[in-house]
């Protein structure tokens, strides 16, 4: 069972960072067997996603973060606000994937800030970006202002969001639901992970006579 | 084996000078740099296809023809014809001509061009891009081959009881390649054929360019044109020399830091080090060459990029005595060692003659 946090935090530490690593051992303790966690910190592929533009091509260490996270069974990525949306940074890494990268696979939405008047930037940037990568978005997004790590709440939110990823991944185990609005809905819609047409798993070849044969018909 | 240069034809300020040639210049030096390939020793110029500034060679057998009757021997290629946006109707005619006045010296590289309103320009529809290149090319392969064809498709006028004039020469088509960089669906297409494929890899690491070529050789086999390694491979290379190394990379560092494709990226170190751009001694290009072999397998050509990043004229021209004189010869050598007596040289016209009577005349006994 491979996890990957995909992270755009930039200080060290850096609290995108912590709430990626509250989300992934909250759901790593709901799914069933061994899970390979691998967290992909943005900060130091920075330099490399810039020459992805330039290039056309991934150097070695961004080229290992696409592998990672076109091949995980569930993924959470979590992006500090920026100007009223996700950082640059983390927009960027997710244009150099091919479109059909995420197709099919649960993702989990998060966002830090320094006040919680961006928190629907979860809903107005994060969640259209995904699902326009076909994604499997959970109901559940996580944001954390500074004062929510101080505060009452965002354990339980955390732990909802968790729940429903894990649902989604394969041999996850269902959510249970502590609080009557937890959508236990997202534990019904069982989606598995398509195989991805990514990079490690090699390509995807349509037979030549097919294609001949829908030009014909 | 054959070597040769491929030319993308842009015209590019010298960073040096912030001069830029004019159009005619561009156009005259790609001739000069062809008859140069003739003059030491290579076996092909290619010319690229472009409609957009600042690249001239839109009209490639116009050039090609040009540069067929001043030279002898000279393969004449391109880099690419643009399968999806040029009608295959005059596909087959331009280069069958071309054959004829060229003598056979003649094949083609199928593309899908380099910009996206090239297909509108074309009236064209850019997500019908594979498409176009399977349904045109299936045609092409028919009007070479079939000397009335009665055809309908989606992508153009039906044909009835059409003859593509003159007909290839000797009766033998143009070989073709098929290029592409990250699309399986062509090197597809190429195995499906049994027509060459030529992956151009200066832009992309080695590992990128090893699992095209194997996709291509296993489908090659697959389709039962001969084994996976008789598949027929082309690969892309980028060069700068100097005697001295130290001066190459001295001499070619502004070009590179400005160039339109990789200037403003990674530095020159990264890049050389990740992709198959060799700046350095002729040892050194020799060195990076023969290793392309370790991941492509034996292979039939190597065209090398050496008129990029607005070099002048005359260092280009220097570049291809060096490339003559002390690279090829070497290559043809090293390549030649321990290569399978069973690996298929490079297509050439009179080869492709010979294998055409000889099929003739096993079918007939």
């Amino acid at each position: 069972m491979k996890l990957v946090v995909v992270s755009a935090g930039l200080s060290v530490p850096s609290s995108t960072r912590l709430l990626g690593d509250r989300l992934a051992a909250a759901t790593a303790g709901r799914v069933s067997g061994e899970v390979d966690l691998r967290v992909v910190e943005l900060r130091d592929l920075a330099v490399e996603i810039a020459h992805n533009f330039t290039n056309g091509f991934p150097g070695r260490a961004l080229s290992a973060a696409i592998d990672d996270v076109t091949s995980a069974d569930g993924l959470i990525v979590v992006t500090p606000v920026f100007s009223a949306s996700y950082s640059g940074l983390f927009k960027s890494f997710f244009d150099v994937l091919d479109k059909d990268a995420l197709a099919g696979r649960p993702v989990l939405i998060a966002a830090t800030g320094g006040t919680g008047r961006h928190s629907l930037v979860l809903e107005h940037a994060l969640r259209p970006l995904f699902a326009y990568l076909r994604a499997v978005v959970v109901p559940t997004g996580v944001y954390a202002a500074s004062e929510d790590w101080g505060a009452e709440g965002l354990a339980e939110r955390i732990e909802r969001a968790a729940g429903e990823l894990a649902a989604l991944m394969p041999a996850g185990t269902p959510a249970p639901a502590p609080m009557p609005s937890s959508a236990s809905a997202g534990s019904e819609a069982v989606v598995p992970a398509q195989p991805a047409p990514g990079r490690a798993d090699g390509f995807h070849v349509v037979p030549f006579e097919e294609q001949l044969a829908a030009l014909r018909a | 084996m054959q070597f040769g240069i491929f030319s993308v034809g842009d015209v590019t300020p010298d960073p040096t000078t912030g001069r830029e040639p004019t159009e005619r210049e561009r156009i005259k030096a790609m001739v000069a740099i062809a008859l140069k390939a003739e003059e030491v020793g290579l076996d092909v110029f290619a010319t690229g296809e472009h409609h957009n500034p600042p690249f001239v060679p839109s009209s490639p057998t116009t050039m090609l023809g040009y540069i067929a009757a001043r030279t002898e021997k000279l393969i004449l290629s391109t880099s690419t014809t643009l399968i999806t946006t040029n009608d295959p109707v005059k596909i087959a005619e331009d280069y069958a001509m071309l054959q004829h006045l060229a003598d056979g010296r003649v094949d083609l590289m199928m593309g899908r061009g380099n910009t996206g309103p090239v297909y509108p320009w074309f009236g064209q529809d850019i997500r019908q891009g594979i498409n176009l290149a399977v349904e045109n090319y299936a045609l092409l392969h028919r009007l070479w081959r079939e000397d009335v064809v009665t055809w309908e498709g989606k992508f153009r006028t039906p044909l009835q009881s059409f003859t593509s004039t003159p007909r290839p020469l000797d009766g033998v088509a143009p070989f073709v390649w098929h290029g592409s960089i990250r699309s399986p669906e062509i090197a597809e297409q190429a195995a499906y054929y049994g027509d060459g494929f030529f992956h151009n890899n200066i832009f992309w690491p080695a590992d990128h360019t090893k699992r095209m070529v194997e996709l291509y050789r296993e489908r090659y086999a697959h389709y039962g044109h001969g084994t996976a390694e008789q598949a027929i491979v082309g690969l892309g290379g980028q060069v700068f020399m100097r005697p001295n190394s130290q001066d190459a990379v001295r001499e070619f560092r502004p070009y590179f830091d400005n160039a339109p494709v990789y200037g403003h990226g990674p530095s020159l170190e990264d890049f050389t080090e990740q992709t198959p751009l060799t700046v350095g001694s002729p040892q050194q290009v020799i060195e990076k060459t023969l290793s392309f072999r370790e991941y492509a397998g034996d292979y039939q050509r190597q065209l090398f990029l050496m008129d990029h990043a607005g070099l002048p004229l005359k260092t280009v021209l220097e570049q291809l005595d060096l490339l003559g004189e002390q690279v090829v010869p070497v290559l043809r050598e090293e390549f030649a060692k321990n290569r399978p007596a069973d690996v298929p040289d490079a297509p050439t016209h009179a080869a492709r003659v010979a294998a055409a009577e000889e099929k003739e005349e096993v079918s007939r006994a």
